[in-house]
């Protein structure tokens, strides 16, 4: 498979025509057919949106709908349809679909027909999308083939790229049929009953399949949003606001001014602005900027992050706090009120921040008379880039070009286009090409960070110490209420991304209660990697090993035992127990520690075998087991990679990470002040695939939420101390251990 | 006027004296794969070689070039075939793929000097460069695997 073209610049009727191609829409069952039957039925060759087409030299071409982060979706998606439709893998290529959510949009529960790449739902929801579009496709060039050689359909079956016809010993390349082929009216109406059974993949779950990406990222020729050079570009870099809402009232415009190859500082709603003739120019006099910032009405005003964890206990503790319910079975008060022995524990985390290497940036075109624009960037989302990009300049979604790029780390930071907001602002003012990159300064400024978070839970025994109620609460600032008012309201101020985590569907306890109470303190809070369940996880896991400490149980025996009607979830369990040889004792001055967590359908458990510095604090995750179950899986190696990756990223915001606000603002500017994992603290990582025949679920994410539980888990069986805070830095640490 | 070498070839640039080398091998010479990712020589990202030596070229002004030779991740071997790009590859190492030219350059620079490099080496000499998508693990096994075919 040759690399995916990285831009969507083609307009679709260019497409049809300059490929000479046959396109192919296709329809899906339910709630897709409308949709569908609408893009197939256009008779506007300019409005016919498809998702495959075959060139008659061979070449297949995927519209790809999400974004490709790291995750490997240019790759699994292309995959999954080039499986159905019986392609020649070589052949196969992508093109980014243009953000038209109606069409392209993601059809899993989560995203209802939003075009977003986020949640580790781009395979899920795209899963029987693509494979209806290859099965549809490839019944097309089976019917024309049967029409041209006058054989019937039955006769005919199809090796990657030929339709052949085993009892006359023909075969035709599928651009050979191209040459000749016709499409009908209507779609071929094919049922679930029509695709291939998982033995009969050819692609699918293929160990030496690699992912499309990865040489253009070893030679330096991957193109990501920070690279595009356009003729007649200007710079930019904008000094953020601390806090959205603060106003610039004084600039030393006159001594930036001065700055040679510097053209322009614009006071703006998020910022100061600085427009140049090169990076360095604007560069340097982002950094001699001196801005006084009015703070009346600014959103974050006097957020002191430190203060305010104390306030989150407070209002958590109240009898009287305003608390929402999310997860609810059997009646956990009553059953807490009843118990024989209840216990009790606060836990807490701080802000984090995604840090994804390639800071925000994006290249905005308006035109002329203000009635278009043309974008280029990385961006989890183009259809919130277009919107964004439309109503900055008043208009509809459908005037703004978007040319998607590679994205150097998004983990949930570039689902939200701020970067592409002010591009176009800065564009229209200056009537001028303009590349925005942000500094890594002002790249933390603009931080959307993970909540910080404080949480009380309650355990109930009953008399014959088994445990019977259970009651989690949480106390954040809501990510929905931020990044996705309209389903926020929809669901009537219930967070699906921060409270993701706190409901225990797999744990066999008869009384179960999980709510939470809402802060609002103008924080720009928004989903990172692994979501509600980072934290969350953090807590009840801590928590539970708490209890199986309180029953006398050992905690793997306690998690066996509270899943032993949940197949999937008791199999990751014991596949961890095993892969760490959980009984077998350690050497002096380590421990093990687990943790399991289901994450959108998808299930993990995972141990960590730890030490510490008892005079620093400092611990030291020597070895890291994870087993996970995701499903069918596409792309194998690319599974454990995943796993892997999550896991670093969990070990991450376990151990080091800690965003800071005072008086609204970030406090960290760079990575010298905010540590994220080197290399030297990355433990040996052991991953375990489990694969079974269930509809593929997510896995991107699916590695973080049991790092932290874990850690500290171990932490607790090595030393008798726990730490209920993250990051469980040294500094934590030792204070812990000396109590 | 500073002149200079890029992968071979000689570079005069106007730029001002003090403009770091990151910018002048992107924005002026069009030579994208080296990455801005910290402008403080915190991340690793921007690394090149200069005459041989991995350098942070985010904090490299251009005065101190004058003469010298500069190899970004496009001029480390013809046609992407260094063999530390090939084991990038077959350890399919890169996620998001933004940190790794700037790994590949500084494990180069290891090779070189190094070509059979114990573990705890490797580590310590790549330990300035950040990953976010944790590929730490791939990365010691793909410079391994490298080096065996030194």
């Amino acid at each position: 498979m040759t690399p995916a073209m990285l831009e969507t610049t083609i307009s679709r009727r260019g497409f049809l025509k300059a490929a000479g191609a046959l396109t192919f829409a296709f329809t899906v069952t339910g709630s897709l057919a409308g949709r569908v039957a609408e893009a197939f039925a256009a008779d506007d060759p300019a409005k016919f949106n498809a998702w495959v087409s075959i060139a008659p030299d061979g070449t297949v071409t995927v519209m790809m709908p999400a974004a490709e982060m790291g995750q490997g979706a240019l790759t699994s998606l292309s995959l999954i349809l080039a499986e159905e439709l019986d392609a020649d893998w070589s052949k196969v290529t992508t093109q980014y679909a243009p953000p038209i959510p109606k069409i392209y949009g993601n059809y899993h529960p989560l995203f209802r027909g939003a075009m977003l790449t986020a949640a580790s739902v781009s395979t899920p929801g795209y899963w029987m999308s693509m494979r209806m579009g290859g099965a549809q496709a490839r019944r097309v060039l089976m019917d024309n083939v049967a029409r041209e050689w006058n054989v019937p359909l039955a006769e005919l079956g199809t090796e990657p790229g030929f339709v052949v016809h085993a009892a006359s010993g023909r075969r035709i390349s599928y651009g050979d049929v191209v040459k000749f082929a016709t499409l009908p009216a209507a779609p071929p109406q094919l049922t679930e009953a029509d695709l291939k059974k998982p033995s009969q993949f050819r692609l699918i779950g293929r160990e030496d399949i690699g992912r499309v990406d990865v040489p253009s990222k070893t030679d330096g020729s991957a193109m990501y949003g920070i690279d595009v050079r356009l003729p007649g570009m200007i710079y930019a870099t904008v000094l953020e606001a601390p806090s959205d809402g603060a106003k610039a009232v004084r600039v030393n415009l006159e001594e930036v001014m001065r700055i040679k190859g510097v053209k322009k500082v614009l006071a703006m709603p998020f910022g100061v602005a600085v427009i140049g003739d090169t990076v360095h120019a604007t560069r340097k006099a982002r950094a001699a900027l001196k801005v006084q910032w009015d703070n009346t009405n600014a959103a974050a005003k006097d957020f002191d992050s430190e203060r305010a964890m104390q306030e989150y206990a407070r209002h958590g503790r109240d009898p009287n706090a305003r608390a929402m319910p999310w997860f609810e079975k059997g009646d956990a008060p009553k059953a807490l009120g009843g118990a024989a022995r209840t216990l009790e524990a606060e836990y807490s985390s701080v802000h984090c921040y995604h840090a994804q290497m390639e800071p925000m940036n994006c290249v905005a075109r308006v035109a002329e008379d203000g009635q278009s624009a043309e974008i280029w960037t990385g961006t989890q989302s183009s259809a919130l880039a277009a919107l964004v990009a439309s109503s900055v300049l008043g208009l509809t979604p459908d005037r703004i070009r978007v040319h998607q790029h590679l994205l150097g780390g998004g983990y949930g930071r570039r689902i939200w286009p701020d970067a592409v907001a002010q591009a176009v602002a800065l564009s229209n003012v200056t009537k001028q090409t303009v590349k925005l990159m942000l500094t890594r300064e002002d790249d933390f400024a603009a931080a959307r960070p993970r909540p910080m978070t404080h949480h009380i839970l309650k355990a109930g025994l009953d008399a014959n110490g088994e445990l019977v109620a259970w009651h989690h609460r949480l106390v954040a600032e809501n990510v929905d209420a931020v990044a996705a008012p309209p389903r926020f309201k929809a669901t009537g101020g219930k967070d699906i991304i921060g409270w993701r985590g706190l409901e225990e569907p797999f744990y066999a306890v008869p009384n179960m209660l999980a709510d939470a109470v809402r802060e609002q303190r103008g924080v720009r809070v928004h989903a990172w990697r692994g979501i509600g369940a980072g934290y969350n996880k953090f807590a009840a896991e801590s928590f539970l090993d708490e209890c199986a400490h309180a029953m006398g149980k050992d905690p793997l025996a306690l998690r066996l035992e509270l899943t032993k009607d949940s197949p999937r979830a008791n199999a990751v369990i014991r596949a961890v127990a095993e892969m760490a040889d959980w009984k077998r004792p350690r050497p002096k001055g380590r421990a093990l520690g687990i943790a399991f967590s289901d994450y959108h359908d998808s299930f993990s458990a995972g141990i960590a075998e730890v030490s510490v510095d008892a005079k620093t604090g400092k611990i030291r995750v020597h070895e890291y087991w994870v087993a996970g179950d995701a499903g069918i899986v596409v792309q194998p190696e690319n599974a454990h990679a995943q796993l892997e990756s999550a896991v670093v990223y969990g070990l991450s915001s376990a151990l080091v990470e800690e965003l800071t606000f005072k008086d609204g603002g970030v406090v960290q500017t760079n990575f010298h002040e905010y540590q994220v994992l080197r290399m030297r603290d990355v433990p040996q990582i052991h991953t375990k695939v489990i694969v079974t025949d269930n509809p593929p679920t997510g896995l991107g994410e699916l590695g973080v939420p049991c790092v932290a539980p874990a850690i500290g888990n171990a932490l607790f069986k090595l030393t008798g101390k726990r730490v209920r805070q993250l990051p469980m830095s040294p500094r934590r640490v030792a204070a812990a251990l000396r109590t | 006027m500073i002149t200079f070498v890029v992968n071979g070839k000689e570079v005069h640039s106007e730029q001002p004296a003090d403009t770091p080398l990151l910018w002048v091998i992107r924005e002026e010479l069009g030579l994208t794969g080296t990455k801005f990712g910290c402008g403080m020589a915190q991340c690793g990202a921007c690394t090149v070689h200069v005459n041989g030596t991995p350098v942070r070229s985010c904090v490299t002004p251009i005065s101190q070039l004058s003469g010298k030779k500069v190899t970004t991740i496009e001029g480390l071997a013809p046609n992407g075939e260094h063999r530390l790009q090939k084991a990038w590859v077959a350890e399919q190492v890169p996620q998001c793929g933004y940190c790794q030219s700037g790994q590949i350059m500084q494990a180069a620079a290891l090779l070189a000097k190094n070509p059979h490099p114990s573990r705890e080496q490797i580590v310590n000499h790549m330990n300035g460069n950040l990953c976010r998508c944790g590929t730490y693990n791939r990365i010691v096994r793909a410079v391994q695997r490298a080096s065996k075919e030194v």
